[in-house]
Formats: C-alpha cells, sequence, structure tokens
C-alpha cells in the first residue's frame, strides 16, 4: 500500500505538516516535527529510488484519473536522482539549522520559517515528480513564493529588496512560462508531457510551437540563472539568512535545470532544440561567457556570501556546457554536476554559516586569522573549496573530468581550454579566502572566537565527507546520472 | 497578413497590448507599487489568452442544460429496469430518449480546461501581488521610499 503511494507520500507529507507547524506554534516542537518530515520525505526517496532502479519508471496517477484526464505522477531514473538529493539536502541543511535560525531569525517568525521551508522543499520535488506541464507550473510558484519569503527572513534591510527583485524577475520567468505552456496545449490539446511529446508537430510545424519554446526556455533561463539572466540571484543569496541561502543555493537552481532538460528533452526532443534550433551555440557561448564573467567577478568580491553566489552562476554554466554538448558524456557530465555542485555548494554555505555564527560577520575583511581559532570550520572550507575547484578525489573533479571528455569526443578542443582556464579563476577566489583565514594575523575579534557549534559542525562535515567520498565512488552520482542521461537521450533518438 | 488575421484574432491582439504594456511598466516604472501592478497586468494578458484559447465559436458555458441532465438520469433508471428485466419499459421510452440525444449533439460548448485552470493561475497571482505589496511595506518601513532609484542610491550612500 505504501510501497504504491510513494509517488504521492512524496508530496502530500511536506505539504500537510507544513500548515501543522504553524498550528503547533511552538518553535522547538515545530523544529523537531519538521526535520522529522524532511528525514521522511527523505527516506520515501531513497524508496523511490531504489524502486525505479529495480522496476523501471513509475507511472502514478492521482485519484486513479487515467491520464490525460487525471494528472500523473512519473519517477524515471532522472527525476528519482534529482529527487533523491534534494530532499537530502532538505534533511541536512535543517539539522545543521537551529544554532544558525536563532541567531538570524527572529524567534516569533521560526515556526513560520520551518513552514515556509517546508513548502519550499514540497515545491521542488513537486517540480521533479509531476508529469503533467501545468502543474510544473504551479510547483514552481509553490517553490518560488516560499523562497522570495525566506529570502525576506534575512536581517539586514537589503534582505526584502533582493527578495523583491527576485519576485518581479521570477514571476515574469514564471508567466513566460505560463504562456509557453498555454501555446503548447492550443497545439497538442493535452498537458500530459508524454502525451504533448508524441503529439507536438515539430518538423515544418507552425510557427506556435517556436514560439512556446522560446517562452519556455527563456522564462526556464531566468530561473536557472543563465548568465545574463542572473541579476537577482547575487543580492538573493548574499541577503538571506545562512541557513536558507545553503538551501536554496544548494537545490532551487538545480531543480531548475532539472525542469529545462525536462522540457528540452522530453517534451520538443534533442532533435528539435538542438539540430533545428541552434540551441547548441547559444546554450555553449552563453554558457562560456557566464562562466568567465562570474568567476572573474567572484575574485573582487569582498563579502564571501556574494563571493560563492557569483561562483555559483559559473558553476551553472559548466551544467549547461555539459547539457550543451548534447551527447551521452556530456549530459551524465551535466546531470552529475548538478549533483556535485548542489554538496559542494551547500557545504560551502554551510560554512559561511558557522563563521557568520561565530564572528557576526560575512566580510573577508573579517575573518583575518581565523583558521587559528576555529581550525575545523577553515579546514571544511579548504576541502569544500578544493571540490569547488576540481581537484582530483573531489566530487567536482568527477564532473569536471566528464565534461573535459565528453567535450574532447564533440571536438570542442577550445571549449576545453577554456574550461581548464576559468578553473584557474576558482583557484584565485578560493585561495583569497584560505589565505585570508590561515595566513593572516588574527584580530582581536577572530582571535577571541570559538569552534563553531557541534551541532553545526557535524553536518558541515557530513558535506565535506560526501564531497570526498563522491570523488571516487560514483556508483550512487555519476552512475545514476549516467542512467538517467541515458534515458533522456533515449526518448529522443 | 489579411483582414482575417487582424479582426478575427482581435482578442490575440488585445492579449499582445496588455502584455507588453504591463512589461513595460515592470522594466521602466521605479515605483514598486507600479511595478507590482504592471506585473498584474502582465498575468491578466496570460489569463486572457487562455480564456480565448478555450472559447469555441457558438459554443456556450459547459454546464448540461436541465432537460437534458434529467433526461440522461431517466435513461440509467431506464437502463437499471432493463436489467433486471423489465425491457418493455425501455421499449417504451426509446422515441424522448432520441431527441434528448439529438438535442445533447446540438449543443456547442466551449473547453472549460483553459478556464479552469486560470482559477489556478489566478489564485497564484494574488499569492504573488500579496507577498510582493509585503515586501513592499516592509522597505517603505526601513527605507522610508518606494522609489527604487532612491532606495538603491541610500544602499550606495551607506
Amino acid at each position: 500500500m505504501i510501497d504504491f503511494n510513494l509517488p504521492i507520500l512524496l508530496i502530500v507529507i511536506p505539504m500537510m505538516a507544513a500548515p501543522l507547524c504553524v498550528l503547533i506554534g511552538h518553535r522547538r516542537v515545530a523544529y523537531v516535527f519538521c526535520l522529522l518530515t524532511t528525514y521522511a520525505v527523505f527516506a520515501i526517496s531513497v524508496a523511490l529510488m531504489m524502486k525505479v532502479s529495480a522496476e523501471g519508471t513509475i507511472r502514478y496517477n492521482i485519484g486513479n484519473w487515467e491520464p490525460p484526464y487525471g494528472i500523473e505522477y512519473v519517477a524515471d531514473s532522472l527525476s528519482s536522482f534529482v529527487v533523491m538529493f534534494v530532499s537530502a539536502l532538505g534533511a541536512i541543511v535543517l539539522t545543521y539549522a537551529p544554532a544558525s535560525i536563532a541567531k538570524e531569525i527572529p524567534e516569533s517568525k521560526h515556526s513560520l520559517f520551518f513552514a515556509t521551508y517546508l513548502l519550499c522543499l514540497t515545491g521542488l520535488l513537486g517540480i521533479c515528480i509531476t508529469g503533467d506541464l501545468f502543474n510544473l507550473f504551479v510547483f514552481l510558484e509553490i517553490s518560488s513564493l516560499s523562497s522570495y519569503a525566506l529570502i525576506s527572513l534575512g536581517r539586514s534591510r537589503r534582505a526584502p529588496l533582493a527578495a523583491f527583485h527576485y519576485l518581479i524577475l521570477g514571476s515574469v520567468g514564471a508567466t513566460f512560462i505560463l504562456i509557453g505552456i498555454g501555446l503548447v496545449y492550443q497545439m497538442t490539446g493535452t498537458l500530459n508531457m508524454a502525451g504533448i511529446a508524441g503529439r507536438l508537430p515539430l518538423e515544418h510545424g507552425p510557427r506556435t510551437v517556436l514560439v512556446a519554446f522560446a517562452f519556455m526556455t527563456i522564462g526556464l533561463f531566468i530561473k536557472v540563472a543563465v548568465f545574463p539572466l542572473h541579476s537577482w540571484l547575487p543580492n538573493a543569496y548574499t541577503y538571506a539568512p545562512s541557513v536558507v541561502t545553503c538551501f536554496i543555493a544548494a537545490t532551487a537552481t538545480k531543480v531548475s535545470v532539472y525542469a529545462l532538460l525536462r522540457i528540452v528533452f522530453s517534451i520538443f526532443t534533442m532533435q528539435f532544440a538542438f539540430e533545428q534550433l541552434p540551441l547548441r551555440t547559444a546554450l555553449m557561448v552563453l554558457a562560456l561567457v557566464g562562466i568567465f564573467a562570474a568567476s572573474t567577478a567572484a575574485v573582487f568580491q569582498d563579502n564571501v556570501k556574494r563571493l560563492l553566489a557569483y561562483s555559483s552562476i559559473a558553476q551553472i554554466g559548466y551544467i549547461l556546457l555539459g547539457i550543451s554538448m548534447a551527447n551521452q558524456a556530456g549530459l551524465t557530465a551535466g546531470i552529475s554536476h548538478m549533483f556535485n555542485h548542489a554538496i559542494i555548494k551547500g557545504g560551502l554555505f554551510m560554512v559561511v554559516g558557522c563563521f557568520a555564527l561565530q564572528l557576526g560577520s560575512v566580510q573577508l575583511s573579517d575573518w583575518r586569522g581565523a583558521g587559528r581559532t576555529m581550525p575545523w570550520t577553515s579546514v571544511a572550507w579548504a576541502i569544500g573549496g578544493l571540490g569547488l575547484i576540481g581537484v582530483p578525489l573531489t566530487a567536482g573533479f568527477v564532473s569536471k573530468w566528464l565534461l573535459l571528455t565528453s567535450a574532447f569526443q564533440t571536438h570542442h578542443v577550445i571549449v576545453a581550454v577554456l574550461m581548464l582556464l576559468s578553473s584557474l579563476l576558482a583557484v584565485v577566489y578560493v585561495w583569497r579566502v584560505v589565505e585570508t583565514l590561515f595566513f593572516s594575523e588574527p584580530t582581536e575579534k577572530t582571535a577571541a572566537a570559538k569552534e563553531a557549534p557541534l551541532t553545526m559542525l557535524v553536518p558541515t562535515y557530513i558535506m565535506m565527507g560526501s564531497i570526498l567520498l563522491f570523488g571516487f565512488w560514483t556508483t550512487y552520482s555519476a552512475d545514476l546520472a549516467a542512467a538517467a542521461a541515458s534515458s533522456l537521450m533515449g526518448v529522443a533518438p | 497578413m489579411n483582414m482575417e488575421q487582424i479582426f478575427g484574432l482581435y482578442n490575440y491582439w488585445i492579449v499582445i497590448c496588455l502584455m507588453m504594456t504591463g512589461f513595460y511598466i515592470v522594466i521602466a516604472s521605479p515605483n514598486m507599487v507600479k511595478v507590482v501592478l504592471g506585473l498584474n497586468i502582465f498575468q491578466t494578458s496570460v489569463i486572457l489568452m487562455y480564456v480565448t484559447m478555450g472559447k469555441v465559436e457558438g459554443g456556450t458555458a459547459p454546464i448540461v442544460p436541465p432537460s437534458i441532465a434529467n433526461g440522461h438520469a431517466a435513461e440509467a433508471a431506464i437502463g437499471h429496469a432493463a436489467e433486471a428485466g423489465h425491457s418493455i419499459v425501455a421499449h417504451a421510452a426509446e422515441t424522448p430518449l432520441a431527441d434528448v440525444h439529438a438535442a445533447a449533439e446540438a449543443i456547442v460548448y466551449s473547453h472549460p480546461l483553459p478556464s479552469v485552470l486560470m482559477l489556478t493561475a489566478i489564485v497564484v497571482g494574488i499569492a504573488t501581488t500579496s507577498l510582493a505589496l509585503a515586501l513592499i511595506v516592509r522597505i517603505r518601513e526601513d527605507y522610508g521610499t518606494i522609489d527604487e532609484n532612491e532606495v538603491l542610491e541610500m544602499d550606495l550612500q551607506s
């Protein structure tokens, strides 16, 4: 019974738990309740993934209404993989959260914070698992609206402003997607993704199809923060509370990339997007320009959160670069970099949260010499930084290696060279922080600082451990990504 | 481009005008409340687009008229009776039932699904608007203005 209903439980449990958190009201009880929910969701997603890898794609009709009349949830190898790491990050970030939110968010708002957090998680998981295009839009809005609310909880007065800018851009993006969905519906008469894929007149079809594709991709590019449409991201990540930044930086953009993959590969087919339309060149150029522009911007930042935010835009460039290769190796690289970047960036933002808690600042100049008084936190930064650069034996290396292989396979030697050059920029910005932490004279404040509490250090080190672990043990990262990539390619022979 | 495309698709022209108006306000206005208004106009244009899409020429609201609904109820009752073996009753009632079928097929309904989808989109729009206005209230409390340029200037100074 439970086994059969896994896809819907994944969504219903956090969605029901969110209002209960508000009703509970007491912040500690609400926290424990929320924590248990996220771990339950994680367990469900692991069970779902096991089931998918054993039995193949699962299709679940909600309320037992057959598609196209009812909404269908589809768990295939790609969606179960994304669902798994999103829910894992949701659980770990929340484990890490209590000390940090006690300092950064007013006590009266705690139970509301947990409710919004769960709603955001619901939306993100829903995007991954739904097989209905309009349902995807609704979940996108659930996750977006709750992330605007979460960002605005930041202490700085700039937080509401950052959230407002994100809201305007995000809503424009979502409305673009809605227009695209409408046009696709007009052409096919169904909202079920599999149904649309079979009916869309792609070859020499009417212009409506092209317009729909354009609206949907541009809308998703805003959500993914592809280079020229990224302007909401740095402020949103910088002024949000540390825990929120951890969660959103690790999951939200990756899930949007998932939606992009679904729409480009499963609905419009690879042939249409990459052969009839110049999406390959467009994505590749945008990705490379984005990588260089954002990495260079990151080098000159003094605010560490902002530094990591720009680095996120650059890393999204690597994911898109993999996708733009449009072959098995490239897609595998892109999908596994979604996972690897999620754990690396999540882990690094956790480290920033530890420093923010103990030093009360995320300015690099305030961190001078903190390596002596907070050795564990600082070493964690070094490990995460190595992963970000892509040093062998870290998770970052695996996906960058796959990406390089794919670039050589498709004879994009220049792309490969540029990729290696851009990694040097990552070395620069990671090293700037390492140098400040370990090789500067401590100020009075950092000399008096204490190590971050264990409740935060342990989850941070779980992330760091997984960065190292997935650097050589790829059964549950790159191998699953490879399976997901081949299933995506299979849709478009 | 012929007259058909200009006048026959006039709803879509309105959609485009509304969409561009809203989008221009979102981009151009420094006043945050006006930006939210622009966003609303933008979203409304999409609602109009969907509703237009569902309209069938000469179509009515997709509600079954009472006469036909009652006819179907009668048919269902007869069906049950027939199962029980009272086939004579079913035979007697055949003529009025045929009328009901003909009447049902003569009615053209508009497509309800796009309108239903827009109910959800309206709810999303309301949530977006209320959240945006709540954020503007907080920005006004902190900065004392809702003009974006002034706010950015104050941020540069501090």
